[in-house]
């Protein structure tokens, strides 16, 4: 059973040159804000490139999910620096290959189209969020 | 010594997933990437530590300007801690009360009403790219 307080971190790409490192904050904010609101949190990615002792608490004490933009995972990659093993970790651009109809555009923000497609994400992500929340995480 | 010309400044932003700061200052660095193409380059800050040589030698291969969404300055720390002391240093609440302006509330879908804040900030780090590259 899940701790009371449980709460499971969500970390997209920190990136502002691809349209997957807009659709994984998008799906973030869609996560934290919307769908499980007090149960998914994000923190700020480069609060853990300088350590601050808040934000690794959060991430070494709270199941992680990452949401990388793009092949070079800074997000999953941070969090290891830590020494934390990441719980589920998730490429953005695997989410548009399974809805190929959703082509995202934008790069410091999505599109219309790319919302729809975080949204969809964001529905998949959170039935992980639950089952990281009711286990506890590594 | 050999005199090379600086044709391009790094631009590193605060990405600021948790806070309506970061949002604004990634709009607002991505804006003076488009707007001054021949003359800007970006990197993710978290490359310092994911990346690789080239990633942490971005500093010394340009002069940078560092944005902040908040006074805890990652991407000033970050960038001095793990590729070399920035060549100026922004940060988006000082910038705001100069302009008058209030932060903005929401973290994403920015529209009209967060857009002074974005021209104002992407102006300031605009004219911080002219002093770099007239510092030459």
């Amino acid at each position: 059973m899940g701790k009371k307080d449980q709460k499971v971190v969500v970390l997209p790409c920190s990136g502002i040159g691809k349209v997957y490192g807009a659709l994984s904050r998008e799906t973030t904010y869609e996560l934290v804000e919307r769908l499980r609101p007090g149960l998914a949190v994000t923190t700020c990615l480069p609060l853990l490139v300088i350590k601050d002792p808040e934000a690794v608490a959060l991430v070494t004490e709270n199941p992680v999910i990452t949401i990388d933009g793009c092949p070079k995972e800074c997000a999953k990659k941070s969090v290891e620096a830590l020494g934390k093993v990441v719980d589920k970790a998730y490429e953005a651009i695997n989410f548009y290959k399974a809805h190929k109809d959703l082509k995202p555009k934008g790069v410091a923000e999505v599109d219309e189209t790319g919302r729809k497609l975080a949204t969809l994400a964001a529905g998949e992500i959170a039935q992980e969020v639950d089952k990281l929340a009711a286990e506890g995480g590594s | 010594m050999m005199d090379i010309q600086v044709h391009k400044v790094g631009i590193v932003s605060c990405s600021g997933e948790e806070i309506p700061e970061g949002t604004l200052c990634r709009l607002a660095c991505r804006k003076v990437l488009d707007e001054r193409a021949g003359e800007t380059v970006t990197i993710c800050l978290p490359l310092f530590i994911a990346g690789g040589e080239e990633e942490r030698t971005f500093a010394a291969n340009y002069p940078t300007i560092t944005v902040d969404g908040c006074d805890k300055m990652c991407a000033a720390k970050a960038t001095e801690m793990l590729s070399g002391k920035p060549a100026k240093s922004l940060v988006i609440p000082e910038i705001l009360q100069r302009h008058g302006l209030t932060s903005p509330e929401k973290l994403r879908h920015f529209g009209p009403e967060e857009e002074a804040a974005v021209k104002a900030v992407a102006a300031e780090i605009a004219r911080a790219v002219d002093e770099v590259l007239g510092e030459d």
